[in-house]
């Protein structure tokens, strides 16, 4: 997400990098963990990467993101972001008080009462293999027991983790971690645990949302948590094929930014990009902001190599298209750790783009936006990104509008409100607001923002700026540090998606919202809950829609079960209508119960087949998917 | 509310809430201005979610929509027509259709219908709490509403309560028989009123039109759609078994997605005296109705000196399709084909709406308010030519009790004595009932001489009016009349073969009374519950006996049934005795009659009943369902024909004495 917004990155990268360096030296320190560089190329220099393998220096115990960015409210009772990392950072947002006290009823006096540091000691004791640990030892492979470290790998970013950390416990956790270093060293680690019968889950950026990286609470062998946060490097670029060859522990932001060091990207942008890694995508079948542009993961990986029990998975060439039976990669991609480890991928790079721009439009509603959407996917013609939130979440996105700094431009807020609802006539609780970002050549960029804007105009819609586009964008980045916010204020929610077909979006996006609020008022919510969506990618046959829930849990015994509940519901609703059971976020296991009614019987037997021959005593028993 | 186990069938749910506060609507009518009601500012409460358009917007998207273009171009295609030429063909048809809501007509009719009912009805009962829970649910979604059909009056009579209430006018179905009046069709149509074809079985253009329709209603929420399940009016006052065909139509948009839900509400409205009570009598017998003509109205504005008592208007709890189909439905079996293109409704779905319509037919029925007048024509049904007046009205005391503690929704005046209502009701009926010298009869049975064929005509005439009350309550009684019938047929009291009994005439009468599908075991323990709850029967786990207290009780009963089982048996004899080819429904109508109307001048049967042609093709069904008739379709009219195998088997469980080959017609 930040390199989207283009300037944070590199004015940063050097006060990052010293502290990401202090973080190793300590780790170095901790007992346990022993030295071992691979014999692989050296890496560039900025290798070093953002997130450092004590992931507690850099990052919250307890919710998204960075220690020093959260959202806190000020002696004014004003909201304000903390830290420097972000564009949001150090501001202070006036109407984000009183958006939160509207929408879910929620009171700067109504705080809940986490605990206040990470509940280390009622983590489940270690169970120790003392084969695997000896041999684990013997090879050299930097490891750790400590119960900080074990359970910073616990679990994903879904409401119930997050919950349990602020509040309780995980049942079951990792026994030990492992840090390999390159594609040997996995090797040598999947080895062993098939040796010793351990279980191996794979760890990559920890941002998962759909239980992906829960521990199964009846896993009586140790459980070996491998993160993959030390392969990191770009091995090699090349700039003939315009591919480069990279370990798969590498995180978005670091992967973006030393490929942009040689004036390349790989326009691969998941809102989740500053956490998580490329083997993280290409197991989860991920897709990017940009993918109009750059394609979804699968779109991109041109090779991947993946150790299993059996042994290496990989191709003999790096052919760009290959009619050799069924694409082995497509069951890499979307396996979510059930198979293997993803060690090392070749993607496509392409040259950063000379300019960018973001824009929007308003329509009057949202029936005429999707219908602008759905014009501009069938012309093809779709920028870099283009996506149309409801009025909920154009509200959403106005509320963390930062303080203004002149009359000035106060003044033209007002005048454009009054252009918009007065003079245009539009409803404020009707409009909805697109957002888009154009990328490419600076005049190829102006003819096509015309052309989109020309479509947007046939359907009513009105240039709304690229300040509200680039707030928009914003909005997906910050939403995660909001939910700690909220749920510091007895405010839950998440966030999920579908792709569903452009002839049922609007059914979708009005009946699944519907569903949440009914649902909510049927389990006792006492507030209207928070129900909002954005079409957030478009395609030639459909569109993906994400949806966001929040409510304010005061007075529910069991909220996270009120919550999942609700969330169940909501699953339901999206596939009655015709929706899919998930567009980039993956099953994990928070949805394998719909994957038999989603790929039929035939289809949940050829996986579980190729399951059984590739791991058949279940080393990769994260249970994921099937 | 939400379906337990599956089904959609739950007795409770229509037998609770009795006993609402009714609301005479007239009553403010005769003290205030009629001119200044029809110009009261009317601002209906609408569908949230509504987006507003005009009757002509609401026509071009039916005509422009995915669905009508698919099916256009399809016929086209095979027709060879031009698609030009057909989209005209469908601009026409919905012309035809269409309803075009104009306030002034609806003020207009306002004003007038409120001069015509003040001069009708003496009272217009309305359940408030129902009125309430319709207003909240039309501001939810999408409203559906199923009224009972009884008469012509049903839908003026539902626009104009809803008008009264300041909701929003429904858009109605009806039948195209009324647009051929001249002004009143026009006038019904600027009402809301919307037209069908009786029949257009095979134009798939019309189907497609009528279906985009409707549908297209409901998506936009545009206003509540109203329409009969029963498909038309009940000439015999019995509930008629539900059609599914609009019900289908009207809950697609919902499987489909395209509404989040579905509110359908059921509505019983029952007159104390029909309108057309005459007119069906003639039209049982094969005296075909005169037309709708507006010259006929005029000349029917004689019915506006006299007096038709009551109505009464009961609005039921709004049900939501969601939860009704919620477990049931799956409705991603939408997902993989386009949703314009026209299709079957799965097999799943068309059971659901089947269940659907029966159990609002039994939520119609649960809620229908007797009036005493019912009770009497029961009474004096069993007791022809006529009784002693104190005897009727204490026995009409004693089924009052029965019938409510069958749950029957009886609206006794409690301020009067007995004999003043039983009084009043003969009063009421006085076409059909004579109060002489304390002596109560029925019109034109007092005759000792010979009977002629014309005699018989006019008796049958008064009795199937007599009947047509009694048929108001006889799907409260069907259930423990069934197990009383059952016991009786056994003569035995082993509840196993009691049960086995009750199943057979359950589906023996399945046209003819209203039992949910499937539901054997549920009807016939409901119907042990109540009598048992009477003190009439006395039930063991293995045994069911009929108590001496109770004698008196199940003799009424099985008096009560005995038309329609006497009625079945004598068409069963015509058919086996009589009958040699193959024939069409007409054909055995006539027959039929005529074979009965010789038995009761004969002196042989009294059972005027079997003359219904109603009662007539309810039998041909039921016997077709039972296999004792084969249907084969040819190409001008459906045939029928004796199944020789099943002959003696149904005649024993029908109870007829079966005999070799040939029966002697007159023995029965």
């Amino acid at each position: 997400m930040e390199a989207a917004q283009g300037s944070p990155v590199s004015a940063l990268s050097q006060q990052r990098r010293l502290r990401v360096i202090s973080g190793h030296l300590q780790a170095g320190a901790a007992p346990g963990i022993s030295l071992n560089e691979c014999k692989a190329p050296a890496a560039p220099s900025s290798a070093a990467p953002s997130i450092p393998k004590k992931r507690q220096e850099a990052l919250k115990w307890n919710g998204w993101g960075y220690n020093d960015s959260k959202f806190t409210f000020n002696k004014k009772g004003q909201a304000e972001f903390t830290g420097k990392r972000y564009k949001l950072s150090g501001m202070v947002l006036p109407a984000l008080r009183e958006w939160m006290e509207k929408t879910f009823g929620a009171s700067l006096d109504q705080k809940t009462t986490s605990r206040a540091s990470l509940n280390v000691s009622d983590a489940p004791p270690a169970l120790v293999n003392e084969g695997f640990l000896q041999d684990v030892k013997a090879i050299g492979i930097s490891y750790s027991q400590d119960a900080e470290d074990r359970i910073f790998r616990a679990h994903g970013h879904c409401l119930h983790e997050i919950f349990t950390l602020r509040e309780g416990m995980f049942k079951r956790i990792p026994d030990i971690v492992v840090w390999p270093t390159c594609h040997e060293d996995v090797v040598k680690i999947v080895d062993l645990s098939c040796k010793h019968d351990v279980c191996l889950i794979p760890f990559g950026g920890g941002t998962s949302v759909s239980n992906a990286l829960e521990c199964p609470e009846d896993e009586r062998r140790v459980i070996v948590s491998l993160d993959t946060s030390q392969m990191s490097r770009i091995l090699w670029i090349d700039e003939k094929n315009l591919t480069a060859h990279i370990e798969a522990g590498i995180t978005g932001q670091d992967l973006e930014r030393q490929l942009g060091e040689s004036g390349y990207c790989t326009g691969h942008e998941p809102d989740s990009m500053e956490f998580s890694t490329l083997g993280g995508w290409v197991a989860t079948r991920a897709s990017g902001m940009k993918k109009n542009i750059y394609g979804n993961i699968e779109d991109l990986v041109v090779h991947i190599k993946m150790v299993t029990p059996k042994g290496i998975i990989k191709k003999s060439c790096q052919g760009p298209r290959m009619s050799t039976g069924p694409d082995i990669h497509h069951f890499i991609m979307g396996s979510e750790g059930t198979l293997g480890v993803v060690t090392e991928v070749t993607i496509k790079i392409r040259p950063v783009p000379e300019y960018q721009k973001y824009g929007s439009v308003v329509f009057p509603n949202f029936e005429r936006g999707v219908a602008c959407l759905r014009e501009v996917a069938r012309q093809r013609c779709a920028p870099a990104s283009i996506r149309l939130m409801d009025n909920a979440q154009f509200q959403f996105g106005h509320a963390l509008k930062p303080q203004v700094a002149s009359i000035f431009t106060s003044f033209l807020d007002g005048l454009k409100k009054f252009y918009i609802t007065k003079f245009k006539g539009f409803d404020p609780n009707q409009l909805c607001v697109a957002t888009l970002l154009f990328e490419g050549d600076r005049e190829k960029v102006l003819q096509h923002e015309k052309q989109v804007y020309d479509i947007a105009a046939k359907f009513g819609g009105l240039a709304a700026g690229e300040d509200n586009g680039q707030r928009g964008y914003m909005l997906t980045f910050v939403i995660a540090y909001l939910r700690d916010l909220g749920m510091d204020y007895y405010v839950i929610g998440e966030s999920f998606e579908t792709s569903v077909p452009w002839d049922r979006v609007l059914d979708l996006c009005r009946n699944v919202k519907e569903r949440i609020v009914r649902e909510c008022k049927e389990r006792g919510v006492q507030f209207p809950p928070l129900s909002t969506c954005r079409v957030t990618q478009t395609y030639d046959a459909g569109a993906c829609v994400y949806f966001y829930f929040a409510f304010n849990y005061r007075g529910l015994s069991d909220p996270v079960h009120v919550y999942e509940e609700i969330e169940f519901a909501a699953r339901e609703e999206i596939l009655a209508n015709g929706g899919s059971l998930s567009h980039h976020h993956g099953v994990g296991k928070l949805r394998k119960q719909w994957l038999k009614d989603s790929i039929s019987d035939v289809g949940l037997g050829m996986l579980r087949s190729v399951k059984n021959f590739v791991d058949p005593n279940n080393t990769f028993g994260n249970r994921n998917l099937l | 509310m939400a379906a337990s186990m599956g089904s959609v069938y739950s007795q409770k749910e229509f037998r609770s809430k009795k006993r609402e506060v009714f609301e005479d609507i007239l009553e403010e009518r005769r003290q205030s201005s009629d001119l200044r009601y029809a110009m009261k500012c009317y601002t209906p409460v609408i569908y949230r979610n509504l987006t507003p358009c005009t009757p002509s917007g609401l026509k071009t998207s039916v005509l422009q929509s995915l669905e009508l273009q698919y099916v256009i171009r399809q016929i086209s295609s095979e027709s060879g027509e031009s698609c030009e030429s057909i989209q005209e063909q469908a601009a026409e048809i919905l012309d035809e259709m269409g309803h075009n809501l104009r306030m002034g007509a609806i003020r207009l009719f306002a004003m007038s219908l409120s001069k015509i009912f003040k001069r009708l009805f003496q009272k217009v009962c309305v359940n408030e709490e129902g009125i309430q829970r319709l207003t909240q649910a039309i501001q939810e979604h999408p409203v559906v509403l199923l009224p009972s059909h009884r008469s012509y009056i049903d839908f003026l009579m539902m626009s104009y309560v809803l008008y009264s209430y300041d909701l929003a006018l429904p858009v109605i179905a009806a039948g195209m028989d009324f647009m051929g009046m001249k002004i009143v069709g026009e006038l019904l149509r600027m009402s809301g009123a919307f037209y069908m074809r009786r029949s257009f079985r095979g134009n798939q253009l019309y189907w497609a039109v009528f279906a985009e329709y409707v549908k297209t209603l409901i998506r936009n929420g545009y206003a509540p759609v109203e329409f009969f399940v029963e498909g038309q009016r009940s000439r015999t006052c019995k509930t008629l078994s539900p059609k599914f065909g609009l019900l289908n139509i009207a809950m697609e948009p919902f499987f489909k997605g395209e509404v989040f839900d579905t509110y359908i509400v059921p509505i019983s409205i029952n007159y104390e005296r029909v309108l057309e009570e005459s007119l069906y009598a003639y039209e049982l017998l094969g005296v075909p109705k005169p037309k709708e003509s507006t010259s006929g109205l005029i000349k029917a504005r004689r019915i506006l000196n006299e007096n038709f008592g009551s109505i009464h208007i009961y609005f039921g709890q709004p049900i939501s399709l969601r939860s009704l189909a919620s477990g049931i439905i799956n409705r991603t079996q939408y997902n993989l084909k386009p949703r314009h293109l026209p299709q079957r409704p799965p097999e799943d779905v068309q059971s659901f709406v089947r269940d659907v319509a029966y159990q609002v037919e039994l939520n119609q029925i649960a809620n229908m308010v007797l009036s005493p007048g019912v009770l009497v024509a029961t009474i004096l049904l069993q007791n022809l030519p006529g009784m002693d007046f104190n005897v009727l009205v204490e026995k009409t005391l004693w089924l009052k009790d029965l019938i409510e503690a069958f749950g029957g929704f009886l609206e006794w005046p409690d301020n009067l004595s007995a004999s003043r209502v039983v009084r009043s009701s003969i009063d009421l009926h006085s076409n059909i009932f004579t109060l002489v010298d304390g002596h109560v009869t029925l019109l034109e049975h007092k005759h000792t001489g010979l009977l002629t064929e014309e005699i018989v005509f006019e008796q049958a005439v008064s009795l199937l009016m007599c009947a047509f009350y009694r048929n108001q309550m006889i799907n409260v009684c069907v259930r423990p009349a069934l197990v009383v019938l059952a016991c009786e047929m056994v003569q035995s009291s082993i509840k196993e073969e009691i049960f086995r009994s009750f199943s057979f005439l359950r589906s023996v009468f399945s046209k003819e009374f209203i039992f949910f599908p499937g539901s054997e075991d549920k009807d016939f323990d409901e119907g042990c519950f109540m009598l048992t709850k009477c003190d009439i029967i006395h039930t063991t786990p293995s045994e069911i006996m009929i108590t001496d207290k109770g004698t008196i009780a199940a003799f009424f009963l099985s008096k009560m049934f005995q038309p329609f089982l006497e009625g079945y048996k004598l068409a069963y004899t015509y058919l086996v005795g009589e009958v040699t080819n193959a024939f069409t429904e007409k054909q055995y109508i006539s027959g039929v009659r005529s074979f009965i109307s010789r038995l009761i001048v004969s002196g042989t049967s009294k059972c005027y009943e079997a003359l219904s042609s109603d009662m007539q093709k309810n039998i041909l069904s039921s016997f077709v369902q039972l296999g004792v008739l084969k249907r084969m379709k040819s190409v001008s009219e459906a045939t029928f024909c004796l199944e020789k195998k099943m002959v003696k088997e149904t005649a024993e469980k029908l109870g007829l004495q079966m005999f070799t080959e040939k029966l002697p017609s007159a023995r029965l």
